[in-house]
This record gives structure tokens, C-alpha cells and sequence, in this order.
């Protein structure tokens, strides 16, 4: 732990939104983490990664666009957003593609820093 | 880091995509995950090669459910529910790959 009572939280988000429920609700459980001070960060892997594809459209779908929170984030003071580069490769994504400011990292980087967690949860 | 997995290698990425990203430790294969820990799948090529820089795991009730105590590759350790436990309180993280 870094400091007395903060522990380092990653939510790990793996998932495509809309598809399944997954991509919105660990955006729930992040917002309520960030009311408790904690040091969050998000990472996006594998189909996590299209949750941050600028453009989202929902009207035709009759779902709520959640993509704009990813934005919002940061006025919750969650502003580590890690993405994993041979996921966007892999999809054809470059960070241009995406709709909020994040970190590209090596799949190794990831690895490393997923090992400095003290608590993964994932998505 | 513990590193639990318990879906089949065969119908999604989630070994796949641990394999891959984390940096060693251990892996536990829990529920449909057991199915990666049998000899004669096509997965059993990659679990092998894992063995190198992880210890990997399978949860014995789990393999007994699905009649296969008698096809787990050599060198995965079986556990029960207290060798579960142990393995979580020995680790100073862990993460359930979903």
C-alpha cells in the first residue's frame, strides 16, 4: 500500500459494451470506488477497448450511450485510463479512435502494473 | 499474483488473455476453466508451455464433476476447496480473469 488506507484498485475491462452488461456496470462500481478515495485506475483489453471507440451511436439500439462517462471521469479524479496496445492493433484502433485521453501500454507494461494492484476487479 | 480463470479455453479468450499479459505466479482453473487442465485438448500445448512461468492449478470437485480425475496433465497440481483458500491467503494479489 502507498500510503495508509489507500489501496490501489484496477478495474480491468475486457468486455465490448452494449453486447452484455459488463462494460456498464464496471463503470457503476468505478464511480462508487471513486467516493471513497481510493487510487483507481481502469485498464482496457482485449474487446474492453471498443468501450472507448469515439462515435457511439445508441439511438438505434434503444440503449443509453454511456461512452460520454469515460469523459467524465476525470472530474471524479479518475484520470488512469491504460489501454492495452496489442488490443487496439488487433481491431485495427489506434488511440486517435478513442473518445478520452488514455496511456497506451505493451501487453508486458500492463502485466507489470496489474502486478502492482492491490485489488484487481474485473469486467 | 493468483491469476483464477473459470471459463473453457475453448469458448472464450480468458486464459488465452492471461497467458499473454500477466507477468507469472499462479494460475488456478476453477468450474469450466478445468477443462484447459486435460490432456488431449487442443488447448494442452499452451498449458504445457505455461508451466515454465507459471504454476498452474485445477480445482479437483471440478474435474470430478466433469468425469475427468483421470486425464489431468501432468504437472497441474489438483486442490480442493481448502487448497483454494490457501492459495488466495499466500498471494498478495489475485485476479478472477472474466
Amino acid at each position: 500500500m502507498s500510503e495508509e488506507g489507500i489501496k490501489k484498485f484496477m478495474f480491468v475491462n475486457r468486455k465490448a459494451p452494449y453486447g452484455t452488461i459488463y462494460a456498464l456496470e464496471a463503470l457503476e462500481v468505478v464511480l462508487i470506488t471513486a467516493a471513497f478515495d481510493q487510487d483507481v485506475s481502469l485498464a482496457f483489453l482485449d474487446d474492453g477497448v471498443y468501450q472507448l471507440k469515439k462515435g457511439q451511436q445508441t439511438k438505434g439500439i434503444e440503449t443509453k450511450n454511456f461512452s460520454p462517462t469515460y469523459r467524465a471521469l476525470e472530474g471524479y479524479d479518475i484520470e488512469k485510463l491504460y489501454v492495452e496496445k496489442e488490443s487496439l492493433d488487433a481491431r485495427g484502433l489506434s488511440e486517435e479512435d478513442l473518445l478520452v485521453d488514455v496511456t497506451v501500454l505493451s501487453r508486458a507494461e500492463m502485466g507489470n502494473l496489474m502486478e502492482e494492484q492491490d485489488v484487481l476487479l474485473s469486467f | 499474483m493468483l491469476n483464477i480463470i473459470n471459463k473453457s479455453p475453448l469458448s472464450g479468450n480468458s486464459l488465452d488473455s492471461c497467458l499473454n499479459v500477466a507477468t507469472g505466479g499462479e494460475i488456478l482453473l476453477i468450474e469450466d476453466a478445468v477443462y484447459a487442465a486435460t490432456s488431449g485438448s487442443s488447448f494442452e500445448k499452451k498449458i504445457r508451455e505455461a508451466m515454465g512461468r507459471f504454476r498452474i492449478y485445477a480445482l479437483l470437485p471440478d474435474i470430478e464433476a466433469r468425469g475427468l480425475a483421470d486425464r489431468v496433465i501432468e504437472g497441474v497440481s489438483t486442490v480442493g476447496y481448502d487448497g483454494f483458500v490457501d492459495l488466495v491467503v499466500a498471494n498478495r494479489n489475485c485476479q478472477s480473469w472474466l
